[in-house]
């Protein structure tokens, strides 16, 4: 089951769907924030289990099912050392991290929640981790308050944050690693302030946790959400980390079956975490091949990882930065795997789509980002985002096709 | 640059992105409405000042990509002058040429959009400022989204 060592130097041939012509052009993927290719292990464990395995978990007694539930219980203790978790009790199965969020926001938010009480965000958080939480507030009464963000270099304004970070704040809800500006947010220190005034902390690690070492006891949260997508794995899966003494105390969010210990006609009662909050059959043929994928990213080392796709974003950020009416998001120094910019005169769809005919991936839009890109007066930006697999002649490729674009609007 | 790409990046469409015509807020107007594509981002304003049933003046504001811009800046150009059921005909030939490149069948700018269909993700870009247009024109008071229109 798990994977082949993965050596850097033939890392490429572990993903065949890069190896393709795009318009004529050898594909160059860029488009890893938004989801990142699937190595072969990957794949085949996915082949593999539907090959072999494929049975209904937890409720069966004969063979199939005990593998199946050995598959999904195994990636699930696999899911817990990948993440540094107690115990595979605080690791709960969902559809990804806007799933994970929600589940949070109406479950332990729809408890705990009061008129007066606030949820602290950032200004810099994807939509799925704001209106999960604009909608809690609108049924509890709670407020929301926002830590703002720095301007173009994208940090977090921390100077005012004891002035927002005060005991009515019950939740403390950030992103680890922005998708639109590549900021990396010092999720230990902000965990640590929560903490300081009773704040309960979501971390949303969907950029950062295929990226770079991500340790919930290191960090100190009390919940993280990611997506399996993001890191390799497949889609439609992906985990919500929680602290088990708050997720004993918390209220399923959905109804069905495998959450309950005793169902009577009016009332029911719930198994303890993570059962109670995975409601109906789960995902496990992509909950095992989610296994597979750490895997993959601990054979390649995820601080190497790290290394890896920050200095491709750096470099691909000192380059652009040489390009006529650019603008550039984010840090100028330590970044994410990805960068973010606008041109002056150049809309970022026609960006992209000049990039797609030269068979370069990339997003342009608000990336899930409205409220940040309206306080910095943008309606979209072009995001290149990097993995694993991205080499420096693809940033040549990028920069030369930026430049053509810029060509052609001149006129 | 391959053969779609130029079709969809007319001279014509450059020309109206770089030099849009009849760009910002009428002060004379007495309909307008507002259009977006909430996925992309784009916006549009369309502004009229209507004389009885006829178009008497038309502007727009709003940001996008080239597509939207040249569009909604060829679209006033076009509107100008015209009545309401004259609009609509013009609209649904508009739409025949974006959604399926169907060439006009009199001489017209809006020509130059037929290369737009081989990108169906940019119809929405052409028709934005039609939608708002059409809004503006029937007093409509809801934003226009291309998205809950039928494209
Ligand atoms: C920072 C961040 N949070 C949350 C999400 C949502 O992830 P998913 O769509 O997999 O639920 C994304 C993905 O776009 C993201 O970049």
């Amino acid at each position: 089951m798990s994977a082949i060592p993965t050596s850097w130097e033939r890392i490429r041939e572990e993903f065949p769907i890069l190896d393709q012509q795009v318009n004529g052009h050898p594909l160059v993927y860029l488009d890893n924030a938004a989801t990142t290719q699937r190595p072969r292990s990957v794949v085949a464990e996915l082949d593999r289990f539907y090959a072999r395995d494929n049975s209904n978990v937890h409720r069966g007694l004969h063979a199939l099912s005990m593998r199946a539930t050995d598959a999904y219980e195994g990636a699930r203790a696999r899911l817990t050392r990948f993440i540094g978790a107690a115990a595979a009790e605080e690791v709960i199965f969902t559809r990804g991290t806007t799933e994970s969020i929600n589940l949070v926001a109406a479950s332990f938010g729809g408890a705990n929640l009061r008129r007066g009480d606030v949820i602290l965000l950032t200004e810099m958080e994807h939509h799925s981790n704001l209106v999960p939480w604009q909608m809690i507030a609108q049924r509890t009464g709670a407020t929301l308050r926002y830590v703002p963000v720095t301007g173009d270099e994208g940090l977090l304004d921390l100077s005012d944050i004891d002035r927002l970070l005060t005991p009515e704040v019950k939740i403390f809800a950030f992103t680890h690693v922005s998708n639109t500006l590549g900021t990396v947010n010092p999720a230990a220190d902000l965990c640590a302030r929560a903490r300081r005034v009773g704040a309960v902390s979501v971390v949303d690690a969907a950029q950062s946790i295929g990226h770079m070492p991500v340790d919930v006891g290191a960090i100190g949260c009390d919940f993280m959400a990611f997506s399996g997508h993001k890191m390799a794995g497949p889609t439609g899966i992906g985990v919500l980390y929680g602290r088990r003494a708050l997720l004993d105390a918390m209220p399923p969010w959905q109804g069905g079956g495998g959450m309950i210990s005793a169902v009577d006609f009016f009332e029911s009662r719930w198994k303890p975490s993570p059962e109670r909050f995975e409601a109906g059959t789960p995902n496990f043929g992509d909950a095992a091949a989610l296994g597979t994928a750490c895997d993959f990213l601990d054979a390649l080392g995820r601080e190497r990882v790290r290394e890896h796709d920050g200095a491709l974003a750096r470099e691909a950020y000192e380059r652009l930065a040489e390009l006529p009416g650019i603008r550039l998001l984010g840090p100028a120094g330590e970044r994410g795997g990805l960068v973010s910019f606008a041109f002056k005169d150049v809309h970022a769809h026609d960006v992209v789509t000049f990039a797609d005919e030269d068979g370069i991936a990339l997003r342009g839009g608000h990336h899930c980002n409205q409220p940040l890109m309206k306080k910095l007066g943008l309606a979209s930006t072009v995001r290149a985002s990097f993995y694993v697999y991205n080499e420096r002649r693809e940033i040549d490729a990028l920069v030369a096709s930026m430049r053509r674009t810029l060509r052609f609007f001149a006129g | 640059m391959s053969a779609d790409l130029s079709d969809l990046y007319q001279q014509v469409i450059l020309d109206h992105n770089r030099r849009p015509r009849n760009r910002g807020k009428l002060p004379t107007a007495n309909r307008s409405a507002h259009g977006d594509n909430p996925s992309c981002g784009d916006q549009c304003d369309v502004f009229l000042r209507l004389d009885g049933d006829r178009i008497a003046e038309i502007s727009f504001d709003g940001s996008g990509c080239a597509i939207s811009q040249a569009s909604a800046s060829l679209m006033t150009t076009q509107l100008k002058g015209k009545t309401a059921a004259e609009a609509e005909k013009l609209y649904a030939d508009f739409h025949e040429i974006v959604a399926n490149g169907k060439e006009p069948e009199e001489i017209s700018d809006l020509a130059a959009f037929a290369g737009v269909h081989a990108f169906p993700a940019r119809i929405k870009c052409a028709t934005l400022s039609w939608h708002a247009a059409l809004n503006a024109l029937h007093g409509e008071p809801v934003a226009a989204t291309t998205e809950s229109h039928t494209d």
